[in-house]
């Protein structure tokens, strides 16, 4: 597939960067307010998508393998079941919130209902592992099509 | 009318009755039959979890069984996905 005019390359760009950071936003909010990891996950692999029709396969190709993203995808879901095993070593239980109500990364209760970054214990971190595998996965399968089918019309 | 015609038949009587008779019987929309979980998970969530989003609270914590199927869920289709056009691609 071979990228689109100077015009919707250009709003692509301008864009891109907006839609990333509404995206991270809703992932890293994701226990404050509506949203979490699959859908900044899925806001964000859109934006990567647009860029993706706006400038071409083949030179998203250029940039990045996915082999470096199916990399990534194991990661995140390594992350999230890695998470939820520590619950066990920690907690006792699976999926034990086990760094709620200490010191530590994300350990405060909010008081009152007021809106605190640092809460929600493993909840951010959870978001966090699912938001990259959903970013990387959704982005993944959009280039392998795009990439099959631009091989395809070429051989023809 | 053949015989296979005649079993289809049956079988869809049988089928329809069933998923009617669910349809009358299902209690009213509104009134879940029991609150004590959805209860205690409204009083609780903030203490427990440290999270103000109640959602949030219930997918990653009191069911993160449910989180991890979707993930694996989400993590097969991408696999099948690259696998099917990776050889398209050759």
């Amino acid at each position: 597939m071979k990228g689109m005019s100077t015009i919707v390359k250009t709003i692509a760009n301008i864009s891109f960067p907006i839609i990333t950071i509404y995206g991270l936003y809703i992932i890293a909010h994701g226990h404050l307010t509506p949203g979490g990891g699959f859908q900044g996950g899925a806001i964000v692999a859109s934006g990567l998508a647009l860029i993706a029709v706006a400038h071409g396969s083949s030179w998203i190709e250029s940039k990045i393998k996915e082999h470096d993203l199916s990399l990534f995808e194991s990661l995140g879901a390594l992350a999230f079941i890695g998470l939820a095993f520590f619950g066990i070593i920690f907690g006792g239980v699976f999926f034990s919130n086990f760094l709620v109500d200490t010191s530590m990364l994300f350990g405060n209760i909010p008081v009152g209902g007021a809106a605190d970054i640092n809460t929600g214990g493993t909840l951010p971190l959870m978001n966090f592992a699912v938001g990259l595998k959903v970013i990387v996965g959704l982005f993944a399968i959009v280039l392998v099509m795009a990439l099959a089918t631009h091989k395809k019309e070429d051989s023809s | 009318m053949n015989r296979r015609n005649m079993l289809a038949a049956a079988f869809l009587t049988i089928v329809s009755v069933f998923l009617l008779l669910g349809m009358l019987l299902i209690h009213p929309f509104g009134s879940p039959t029991s609150q004590a979980m959805d209860q205690y998970i409204i009083d609780n969530t903030v203490e427990e979890t440290g999270a103000n989003n109640g959602v949030t609270s219930v997918v990653f914590d009191y069911r993160g069984f449910d989180t991890l199927g979707e993930a694996t869920v989400l993590f097969t289709a991408v696999a099948s996905v690259v696998m099917l056009f990776r050889r398209l691609k050759k």
